[in-house]
């Protein structure tokens, strides 16, 4: 009967422990997946890939949500939500045509970083009322979701942006492509990578995590939770700031209804990149890839003539399995080392 | 590490802390010496974690001193306290399960490479380090997720390690390991109080306290009773100090006429939580669960009442088999469970006094499926005027009473469903004195009226004093049965604290032996 149970460290190299956890990760799995999508839309349509406009729809199109899903995850790591992003976004990108109109010839860096500024703000509002009122994020970022929503119907009410509003410079930024890969899509990927190194190379990045795993925990190792949860928020408000700007680059119009749902969007890209909903596992790499899956699966679908209504249905199946994968896998293990210990 | 012998690590006199109108902790003394092993020992509720909470800087203390290492400490967190060098080993492990081993000890103090960039490759070297020098064999990378609690404090461990604390606290550090396990944790503690750190050790088993410590301080009822050396002292002189009164006298339990079983339960287990256990109250008796915090006492009863599942055995109420993980089947064949946390599961702390005490009987009183405030009411009244609830009014919000009448409240909900089996689970806890004591003459008022009631308490007086048969449980078995006369402070605790190995050796001396005795005595 040995009593210690200990697990014995595998004596991988670095390298080789590398290339086994890349190869059986989630997002190994998504990416697996979005490849399988790819492949069975264009096997329908040759120029769902092998177009000059099918390569940029397929880039471009996921850039948004990409952005606003990765503010998502770096939120639910810490085991708090953000439905006020696509509130957030609306603002934004409403913003970002008024001010060319009633700015002519403000610098275009100026409105982006106004943009993300603003983001930032409404982001701090939700981190203050999380952290301080002691209220569950689900419910202060519904109400805020609401308010904000409200502060740009009243704002422009009927009226709407149009892309004769905003400079031609501005609108090329949309549909610019810089060695065939848009413009926008770089963008995402530098928010990507700048959230992935750091989550993971930053003492505070790691915090998240931390905060997220076991709340009480943090607390008794000292770390400031208060502080990284606003930090958390405010960096979910400033991406989904920038995602507005990239929205009115991008489509060129925008009305008071833009991005609506696209919190939901957002939450359902970073639970099918395999962030847990509770907070303290998952990647931004997931989150990213959940967005790029999610956006492809939806412009396959059409190609594949399955009904509007399926569409959606297909979105909800993949969340619930997702989120039941996760659940099995976690009980598995569980009762697995449960029964383990029991044994010893 | 350099450290004065002559100063002491940690120094408290007089420390108070009250919550409320509660006092967690009248007069908190404790001297810790570096190079030294001090044990606190007391029963729960002593105060012992209040003192510690407030060393750690969790807890700010309301007065007295608090010196560490000879100046004058005010932490107000547990940052301040971790970055003077404290480091604390809770009961329940507090890891972060889904990051790696590495990660858990050097959260928030990881070491940083260029650009503030967390250097890993230093980070899992210096780990591997101290797992070494522990003598432990943990795969660094591996989450700390579904490590045995054993590993889990290895991993404290090595966080208090890397801290290069002066002082240890480890609260009851040893209460879920096997023997092996204990011993190298014991190995590692004599090892790091070689190096000259203070230790200080909770513990309820006495073997242990008199393995490892130096010097022992007793507690009792949040005050300081007495510091002896650890090798001047005996289990009897101990135990003495600890209860330290004569506890019989304070309980008004008069002798029930004991009737049929009406409650049996038969080889129960559920997996990491409870095994076999078997046992019956019977009509009129009072049953009392003893055993240390963590040892299943409230698990089995939720089982039993099906709250929550189990994996084999049966339950049975008045000869009727009680279907598993059902608490509706329970309540209607006459099962009632006053539980543990009254603010968070007995309760609906924001309704009246009348909404809960019906909320039980809901379905008697409804007429064409609507319940009149009138039906409650009069259901309410009786049952809070007999037991003394002070409220001004049936529709007082729970909320703002006292524990004390919360607790009457939660019964009282109870009692009106006019239940066969009452299980209570720490009925005083947290309730004044006075109070306590009306808690207990009720229920040997409703034991001599012939209900069967299972009593779960960690306070060994309330136990004693109160039950006609004790059980106690350790580590999920239950390791002793006891007829009330034969029930002592010193038996009880012996049995409490018995670790698994013992456990399974004496399962030899069948359980049935014990339940004839405790059945001849109380038959009389």
């Amino acid at each position: 009967m040995s009593t210690v149970a200990l697990s014995k460290p595998s004596h991988m190299r670095n390298a080789q422990r590398f290339a086994k956890n890349v190869v059986t990760s989630r997002e190994m799995a998504i990416v697996l997946v979005i490849l399988a999508v790819i492949a069975t839309a264009t096997s329908l349509n040759q120029n769902f890939l092998f177009s000059s406009q099918g390569w940029r729809d397929l880039l471009l199109t996921p850039s948004i949500l990409m952005v606003l899903a990765i503010g998502s995850a770096i939120v639910i790591v810490t085991r708090n939500v953000d439905l006020s992003v696509g509130s957030t976004l609306a603002i934004t990108a409403y913003m970002t045509g008024r001010l060319f109109i009633d700015f002519p010839g403000i610098p275009i860096i100026g409105v982006i970083l106004i943009g993300v500024a603003v983001g930032a703000g409404l982001g701090l509002i939700n981190g203050l009322l999380v952290a301080f009122g002691k209220v569950p994020a689900l419910v202060v970022t519904l109400g805020t979701m609401y308010i904000y929503r409200g502060v740009v119907l009243t704002w422009a009410g009927s009226d709407r942006i149009n892309a004769s509003d905003m400079p031609r410079e501005f609108l090329n930024l949309g549909t610019m492509q810089i060695a065939t890969i848009p413009l926008l899509t770089i963008a995402a990927v530098v928010v990507l990578i700048a959230a992935v190194y750091w989550l993971n190379s930053t003492r505070s990045g790691r915090e998240m995590y931390a905060i997220g795993s076991n709340p009480e925990a943090a607390t008794l190792y000292g770390l400031p939770s208060t502080k990284r949860i606003i930090v958390a928020f405010v960096i979910g408000g400033a991406l989904a700031g920038l995602a507005g700007v990239m929205y009115a680059a991008r489509y060129g119009t925008v009305s008071a209804g833009a991005g609506m749902t696209w919190e939901l969007n957002a939450i359902g890209a970073a639970v099918i990149g395999g962030v847990a909903i509770f907070g303290g596992s998952g990647t931004v790499w997931g989150a990213a890839l959940g967005a790029i899956l999610l956006m492809t699966i939806n412009r396959t679908l059409p190609i594949m003539g399955v009904p509007d209504f399926w569409q959606r249905a297909v979105v909800g199946a993949l969340i619930i399995g997702a989120i039941v994968l996760d659940r099995y896998l976690a009980a598995r293990q569980t009762r697995k080392l449960q029964e383990a210990r029991d044994e010893t | 590490m350099v450290t004065d012998a002559d100063v002491p690590v940690l120094e408290l006199e007089g420390v108070r802390k009250t919550f409320g109108s509660v006092v967690a902790l009248a007069d908190g003394t404790l001297t810790v010496h570096p190079g030294s092993v001090h044990a606190l020992v007391g029963e729960n509720g002593a105060g012992k974690s209040t003192l510690i909470k407030i060393v750690a800087g969790l807890h700010k203390r309301d007065e007295g001193v608090f010196r560490f290492r000879g100046a004058g400490a005010e932490f107000s967190s547990t940052a301040d306290a971790k970055a003077a060098g404290i480091a604390v080993i809770y009961q329940e492990p507090t890891l972060f399960p889904d990051l790696s081993v590495t990660e858990n000890i050097f959260m928030g103090r990881q070491p940083l490479g260029g650009g503030r960039r967390i250097d890993k490759h230093a980070m899992v070297n210096e780990a591997l380090r101290i797992f070494d020098r522990l003598g432990v064999d943990l795969d660094p990378h591996r989450p700390a997720q579904g490590l045995s609690i054993a590993d889990q404090q290895i991993i404290e461990i090595a966080k208090a390690i890397s801290l290069d604390a002066h002082l240890l606290i480890m609260d009851e550090p040893t209460a879920a390991l096997s023997g092996m396990e204990v011993e190298r944790l014991f190995n590692v503690t004599r090892s790091l109080r070689d190096e000259g750190r203070g230790i200080v050790f909770i513990s309820h088993r006495f073997d242990e306290v008199f393995d490892l410590s130096d010097t022992i301080t007793v507690m009792r009822d949040g005050s300081y009773i007495g510091t002896v050396a650890t090798d001047e002292t005996t289990n009897d002189e101990l135990v003495t100090m600890m209860v330290g009164r004569e506890v019989k006298d304070l309980y008004p339990k008069t002798p029930a006429e004991i009737g049929e079983a009406v409650l049996e339960v038969e080889g129960l287990n559920s997996a990491g939580t409870f095994h076999d256990v078997s046992f019956n109250v019977r009509a009129g008796e009072i049953v009392g669960l003893a055993g240390l915090v963590g040892a299943g006492r409230s698990e089995i009863a939720r089982a039993v009442f099906g709250v929550d599942p189990y994996d084999s055995g049966t339950v049975k109420l008045a000869g009727q088999h009680i279907p598993k993980h059902r608490p509706a089947a329970a309540i209607e064949a006459g099962m009632a469970l006053v539980p543990e946390d009254r603010r968070q599961q007995g309760l609906v702390v924001e309704s009246s006094v009348a909404e809960n005490i019906g909320a039980a009987i809901r379905g008697h009183l409804q007429k064409f499926g609507i319940i009149t405030r009138s039906a409650e009411n009069r259901a309410a009244s009786s049952w809070a005027g007999r037991l003394q609830v002070k409220t001004a009014a049936m529709s007082m919000n729970a909320a703002t009473m006292s524990g004390g009448n919360q607790q009457k409240v939660v019964i009282a909900k109870w009692l009106a469903t006019d239940p066969k089996l009452l299980i209570i689970d720490e009925p005083t806890r947290g309730i004044d004195v006075g109070t306590k004591s009306e808690v207990h003459r009720l229920l040997s008022q409703l034991a001599g009226e012939g209900m069967a009631i299972l009593m779960i308490s960690s306070e060994l007086p309330e136990v004693l004093g109160m039950a006609d048969r004790v059980l106690v449980v350790s580590e999920g078995r239950i390791t002793a049965e006891l007829a009330r006369e034969d029930a002592t402070p010193e038996k009880v605790m012996h049995a409490a604290t018995v670790r698994r190995e013992e456990a399974i050796e004496n399962s030899g001396s069948s359980p049935a032996d014990h339940l004839a005795t405790a059945g001849e005595v109380n038959g009389r």
